[in-house]
């Protein structure tokens, strides 16, 4: 395990508390909002970080959720749509004393912003991205978005929308993400532990966190807040630990031996040797993407939340980094009249 | 060198090649004749290397000391289909013992490498001129392939004109056959061969071109041999045939050149080295956010090479990226750049227009070339004025700079920043494909004269409160030059946050209050209308009635036909503009005290439209758009019928 970046930053001089990241700003979300819950999570996460506040960033796109930069008692950037990763880039690769955090909603992130996105991740630049998903377009007031359910009925698709959705942690999967976790606004404790995992790690984390839009898009996630329902429906994810779930833990992930996919199977004496034990430092991504395929896209039944994945990767800014300094030590601070003269001169006397 | 308006020496000599006898030179009995100035184009196919040809041939131009301008010319295609007319690559040099401004309008000497760079530039070479042809490429077939039904060479076609035929291809082979080279290797160097012969017959030196071929080739020993032996077998092919009886001298521009130490310098260099000056002048480190696009990459390509001057280059995934990583980067405190052409500038539009409402200083590089669209990615234009002053939604202003020339692209580049830094904006730089790629001597600046571009972060709080609390508010103004503070993360006590939705005056919070946007509307544009840019300087030593206002590159060829004009004692003022937003104070003064105002450009009349919006002057247009510079000649003749109706 290399050191963690966060060491770069530097630490607060003195305890720190919720208060102190809260803005004079009034939070202006609709009352009911998924977004507040994932606010007070954040605001009550970041003492536990203890970082100095000044050198913690948030970037914004567009969108709901991108007004969270407004409410945080840091420094702030809300940009503009779909662009907050690459604007995140340019300030995190700059400067690695800072914190930067980037928050974005399935709309910034996956539709107009797709790009960026992948790219971030791919380059593994050390930025700690909250994707908000709330399978819908709250700002524009309820189009369907790219992550909403096939036919969905919206005011620009009343016979239904036509495209299938992205899977977020799939496609970061895809895109060579290092850190890929899930969580639900609701749960306070799991996604602060979310936080908690994506903050220490080194490089771009992605933490999709479900987030309910209950003027456009109410109940989305319903069937994995729900007492009774979440317990067939949500399978938490623990690094080391078989991978089960169910009311009376009785299901459980096992390898298709057949097909290499992943099936639920029953808990029996015969199938508990194969339950998986989730393994987040995996090398490769396969299971990973695998288990982010278990879910119902539709129903959201076998949904797992937690962290998919976190492994150690060379950090674009690290790379970048060290590269002036191999520049440095190769060549010498830079001479600006040696630079300018170049070799090929000629003198002109008066 | 180009930097003054008219030069102290020599103009009543310029225009006309003139020849005087020379005293015999020493090492040949042939005879030698001085000129003051030649034009030579080399002219081949794209793989024929022709650029790197006319490269050398610059060097040692300039090592010698004449005053030079380039044109380099190429299709876009890395390789275009061989032997044919778009296929053709040139360079045109233009060298002088005196002040020149462009690289001139018609060859003298045409080196030509096939039919087909035959076919594609001889109609600009004057009757009388030289040409040089490889006439090893000139089988029936290559002649056909360009619409030759009978080889020009034989036909009576080039009767006028002073012909050279040269087998340089089977004297190149011939020339290397000790290296144990394939056929097809040794042909490679013909260009060296070609590079030789004309570096016999002006007399250039020859030991920069024989220890770069060393260097570029030096994982290659025997192929940097055989290019070195091609170069000196042309030399000397020069010397001893008799078809080359004649050699010529051209002294070195010593008078042109003030005192100092010069090099030669192409536009996007000069560019690089600009920025890397400002970044060190400002004391604030420099970051690149860039996409590769023609003709802006080598700057991206030059910085990268600098990362021990703490210069960070980003190649991102778009045009979009690419900004939007620089103006992260200056939100953080680093001088942010982002390099593109036209098409880049369209996708980078939103950013720009939010780096006007952040207020966060931010170079925005337009290395200009042909449009709409792909246009004509290898060639010149001027057509992105318009879209730099108000290519963005809402009221976006945004101060333009442009160079007028290679060298001027260095100062240009400190002067955008100065304004950037100084009054936290985003600023354009407009360059484009003429002096990206075309090159000039350059006196080489003294760094301790460069001027200083530090700037102060904010510190601590700006502002009291009523109650008397002391606060920090992003976007409290500095009284003078309207800019905002730059406060950046790691400053304790000043956390703020920014963004694109209209700000309250002072506090910098969302405010949709409608007097509060109208205020801030103004207020934006107010600090751009209020940068302090030097007056514009007028050239009139004879009191002329009519005035030729240019703006960028074409400041080389206006100066020439304007030179030509006076020359002929016609009368003509000329002005050219640098500042294009804001313009300078007095330009509305000076367009008013003529009777007639002329305006060229590489596009179809963008400064005459934005100088007849707002001065009500009736500024004539002369455009051209065939993505070339203007030829003198024809830009005086233009002026000439303007001062004439």
């Amino acid at each position: 395990m290399s050191e963690p970046l966060l060491h770069l930053v530097p630490r607060a001089e003195a305890q720190q508390s919720m208060k102190d990241f809260k803005s004079d700003q009034e939070v202006r979300w609709c009352p009911g909002c998924g977004d507040y819950a994932v606010l007070a999570a954040v605001q009550g996460f970041m003492p536990e970080l203890g970082l100095a506040k000044e050198n913690i960033v948030f970037v914004s796109g567009i969108g709901c959720s991108s007004r969270f930069p407004y409410y945080m008692n840091t420094y702030g950037m809300h940009s503009i749509h779909g662009r907050a990763p690459a604007i995140a880039t340019g300030l995190a690769t700059s400067r690695r004393d800072l914190s930067v955090w980037v928050v974005t909603g399935d709309g910034d992130a996956l539709s107009i912003g797709g790009n960026h996105l992948i790219h971030a991740l791919r380059r593994n630049v050390n930025l700690k991205i909250l994707l908000f998903n709330n399978r819908i377009y709250g700002l524009t007031k309820g189009q369907y978005s790219p992550t909403s359910e096939v036919g969905k009925i919206t005011k620009s698709t009343p016979m239904g929308s036509l495209d299938s959705p992205f899977n977020p942690v799939s496609l970061a999967l895809g895109a060579e993400a290092s850190f890929v976790a899930r969580t639900v606004d609701s749960d306070r404790k799991h996604l602060t532990e979310v936080l908690r995992q994506a903050a220490d790690h080194n490089g771009t984390a992605l933490v999709e966190i479900y987030q309910n839009c209950n003027i456009f898009n109410d109940g989305a996630f319903e069937v994995l807040k729900d007492k009774d329902q979440a317990k067939e429906a949500v399978i938490r994810l623990e690094h080391g630990q078989p991978i089960r779930f169910g009311a009376e833990n009785e299901k459980g992930v096992v390898r298709d031996p057949a097909t290499g996919d992943l099936q639920v199977v029953t808990v029996t004496p015969e199938t508990e040797s194969r339950i998986l034990i989730h393994d987040a430092h995996a090398t490769t991504p396969t299971t990973a993407f695998a288990l982010s395929r278990l879910a119902d896209p539709d129903t959201l039944h076998q949904t797992p939340i937690g962290v998919f994945r976190s492994v150690e990767r060379p950090v674009y800014d690290t790379l970048m980094a060290d590269q002036l300094e191999t520049a440095l030590e190769r060549h010498g601070k830079g001479d600006l009249s040696q630079l300018l003269a170049g070799n090929d001169t000629w003198t002109v006397v008066g | 060198m180009t930097s003054q308006v008219s030069s102290e020496a020599g103009e009543a000599l310029l225009g006309e090649q003139r020849s005087a006898p020379a005293k015999p030179h020493h090492g040949t009995e042939k005879e030698v004749r001085r000129l003051d100035r030649v034009i030579i184009r080399f002219a081949g196919d794209s793989g024929d290397g022709m650029q790197l040809t006319g490269d050398r041939f610059t060097s040692e131009t300039a090592s010698f000391g004449n005053d030079l301008s380039t044109l380099p010319n190429f299709p876009a295609e890395i390789r275009a289909p061989a032997g044919t007319l778009p296929g053709v690559s040139s360079f045109q040099l233009h060298f002088a013992d005196h002040d020149i401004l462009t690289p001139g309008d018609a060859p003298n000497v045409l080196v030509a490498m096939n039919p087909a760079a035959l076919k594609a530039n001889i109609g600009d070479v004057p009757r009388g001129g030289e040409i040089i042809v490889n006439t090893d490429e000139f089988a029936k077939r290559a002649m056909a392939k360009v619409g030759y039904a009978t080889s020009p060479l034989e036909d009576g076609s080039l009767d006028g004109y002073r012909v050279h035929p040269v087998p340089l291809t089977t004297l190149t082979v011939e020339a290397l056959k000790e290296f144990g080279l394939s056929r097809k290797e040794a042909e490679r160097s013909k260009n060296m061969f070609a590079l030789g012969l004309l570096s016999w017959m002006y007399h250039r030196p020859t030991e920069g071109t024989e220890t770069f071929l060393r260097q570029k080739f030096a994982k290659k020993p025997q192929i940097a041999e055989a290019n070195v032996a091609a170069f000196r077998a042309g030399w000397n092919f020069g010397e001893t045939t008799e078809d080359f009886a004649v050699s010529y001298e051209v002294a070195p521009a010593t008078r042109a050149f003030p005192t100092g130490t010069y090099r030669n310098i192409s536009g996007n260099l000069a560019l690089s080295y600009g920025l890397v000056a400002a970044s060190r002048q400002a004391d604030l480190p420099l970051y690149l956010g860039s996409y590769p696009i023609t003709p802006a990459s080598d700057i991206l390509h030059e910085l990268s090479k600098h990362k021990n001057f703490g210069v960070r280059t980003f190649q991102a995934e778009d045009e979009i990226a690419g900004i939007g990583a620089a103006l992260g980067a200056a939100f953080g405190g680093a001088l942010g750049v982002t390099t593109t052409s036209g098409p880049g500038v369209a996708l980078k539009s939103e950013t720009i227009g939010l780096a006007v409402s952040l207020e966060l200083p931010l170079l925005i590089v337009d290395i200009q070339r042909g449009g709409p669209s792909t246009g004509l990615p290898t060639k010149t234009e001027q057509a992105d004025l318009l879209q730099a002053m108000y290519g963005r939604n809402g009221e976006a202003p945004v101060p333009v700079v442009a160079p007028r020339t290679p060298a001027d692209c260095f100062d240009a580049a400190i002067e955008a920043a100065r304004i950037a830094l100084t009054y936290r904006t985003p600023v354009f730089l407009l360059s484009d494909g003429y002096l990206a790629n075309g090159s000039e001597p350059w006196r080489i600046p003294d760094v301790d004269e460069l001027p200083d571009l530090r700037t102060r972060f904010a510190t601590g709080p700006n502002h009291e409160l009523a109650d008397g609390t002391e606060v920090f508010w992003p976007y409290k103004r500095d009284p003078e030059t309207l800019a905002r503070p730059w406060a950046v993360p790691g400053t304790p006590g000043l956390e703020h946050r920014i963004g694109g939705i209209e700000k309250q005056d002072g506090t910098g919070n969302i405010s949709y209050d409608p007097a509060n946007h109208e205020f801030m509307v103004r207020t934006r544009q107010a600090k751009i209308d209020g940068i302090d840019v030097p007056d514009i300087e007028v050239d009139d030593p004879d009191g002329a009635r009519t005035l030729v206002l240019g703006w960028g590159s074409t400041y080389g060829p206006i100066t020439a036909a304007v030179r030509r004009i006076r020359r002929e004692n016609g009368h003509i003022a000329q002005a050219h503009l640098r500042h294009l937003n804001p313009f300078p104070k007095n330009l509305g003064e000076v367009l008013k005290r003529y009777e007639k105002v002329v305006v060229p450009e590489m596009n179809l009349g963008q400064l005459a439209t934005l100088v007849r919006a707002k001065y009500l002057v009736d500024a004539r247009s002369h455009t051209q758009v065939n993505g070339m510079p203007f030829k003198a000649e024809q830009l005086a003749a233009a002026l000439k019928e303007a001062i004439d109706e």
